[in-house]
């Protein structure tokens, strides 16, 4: 073979680079690349040119190893092009698509330059491919970084968001714990109860578990540790939200909390009024509205 | 027992734990179990998976629903190649613990079921079953 599929690429990137992009841009504007209005006309043309003069000397420097610092400044371009895109609103596949409709011009290219050498023409195209997939890949992948790294962000604001410690009363604490109560969270979990405990001189800490779905031995053992902590400190702890269904599959397992429980947070909270030398009263006037 | 779907997890991660419990339950309102029943059985897959988990390295539980009649049933085998478990009637006493939990899970799973089953060869793994009927 005379000339190899990638320096069959490179220098037809080379010679043609104006005729690729002139098809290129037609390309992107036929597929409706502007017709949504989220991107002008000259940054799409900005984008083209620049993605091409990086393509260009990606290959000069290191053929179609995309994994290669010469790809760098490519690299970052495209990341660059698909954050932007997945902000203002495109979707997956139209940024995909963006490098993917390079292919045509490029092939069409290929053929104008070598077409008198089929071997040359097959290996070109061959490299063509391979390497507008990878990098199509690539904007794939960031695009799919930048969604995972808003799911995480996202756990860790629903780790702290679920698990508040507040305030009912002087001295009378409230955990409303919801979901899944996994080591992580229940570390959380300890960690604000403690020191809300320390922050509110509490003397009762309600651990309300009415939005925990399961209770297995794991959640119980956990609740455990958390009431004995809270007695170390010096708060007494009721838990109150013990759904029927829950105290009997409790029952079966074999758990037992030795602590006092209640079945609301109401119930819970003036057990906690009580304890504390408060008592609740309907105002007698609000009683009987007809009395007078 | 004839078994009309069927069903395979991984059991991995803490968090296929949570993702058992979630399809447990989808099965469980599936055969029409009430909510105590329901709870029950996801509270005896929510025990066993960790403890496929944390004692059998990981492994897989299969989810069975099964028709008999008019009866119908769920069915959960879990199954690690593990290290097993040298002595099964010692596991399955109260508060005996070789992980620092509380020692009631494998149990506890035990008296939440309808059927039990345990298979278990040291150096090989374990199997554990068990069934809830409405």
């Amino acid at each position: 073979m005379a000339v190899d599929g990638t320096a069959a690429l490179t220098q037809t990137v080379a010679a043609e680079e104006a005729g690729i992009r002139a098809a290129w841009l037609a390309l992107l504007k036929a597929g409706g690349s502007l017709q949504t209005g989220r991107i002008r006309e000259a940054e799409l043309d900005t984008q083209a040119r620049t993605v091409l003069e990086q393509l260009r000397d990606g290959l000069a420097a290191a053929g179609t190893d995309v994994r290669a610092d010469a790809y760098a400044a490519l690299r970052d371009t495209l990341s660059e092009i698909s954050r932007s895109r997945a902000i203002q609103g495109f979707t997956p596949t139209d940024t995909a698509n963006f490098v993917f409709s390079l292919k045509e011009p490029v092939f069409a290219a290929i053929d104008r330059t070598h077409g008198g050498d089929p071997a040359a023409a097959t290996g070109g195209t061959w490299a063509a491919s391979h390497l507008l997939d990878a990098l199509g890949l690539h904007t794939m992948e960031v695009f799919l970084a930048g969604r995972e790294e808003v799911i995480g962000r996202q756990g860790q604001e629903i780790a702290e968001l679920s698990t508040p410690v507040v305030r009912l009363w002087d001295g009378i604490l409230a955990l409303p714990l919801i979901g899944t109560l996994d080591s992580a969270r229940t570390g959380v979990v300890m960690e604000n109860l403690l020191q809300a405990i320390v922050d509110e001189e509490a003397e009762i800490a309600i651990i309300d578990i009415t939005g925990v779905p399961t209770v297995d031995t794991l959640v119980a053992q956990h609740l455990l540790k958390a009431i004995a902590a809270a007695r170390l400190m010096g708060a007494d702890c009721i838990v109150s939200g013990i759904r029927p269904q829950i105290a009997q599959t409790m029952v079966h397992l074999g758990v037992e909390l030795n602590v006092v429980s209640k079945s609301t947070l109401a119930d819970a909270f003036a057990l906690a009024l009580k304890r504390t030398g408060r008592i609740v009263t309907r105002r007698q006037s609000a009683l009987s509205p007809t009395a007078s | 027992m004839p078994v009309t779907t069927t069903e395979v997890l991984p059991i991995r991660t803490s968090d296929d734990v949570v993702r058992v419990r979630q399809a447990v339950r989808v099965r469980a309102v599936g055969i029409g179990l009430g909510l105590v029943d329901q709870t029950k059985i996801i509270t005896a897959a929510s025990e066993l998976a960790r403890n496929t988990l944390d004692y059998g390295g990981g492994g897989e539980v299969r989810l069975d629903v099964m028709q008999e009649g008019a009866r119908r049933g769920l069915r959960l085998s879990f199954v690690d190649q593990g290290p097993g478990i040298p002595d099964i009637a010692r596991a399955l006493t109260d508060h005996y613990t070789t992980g620092g939990g509380l020692g009631l899970g494998l149990g506890g799973a035990k008296r939440l079921s309808n059927e039990f089953h345990i298979e278990s060869t040291p150096g090989v793994g374990t199997r554990v079953t068990i069934a809830r009927w409405k």
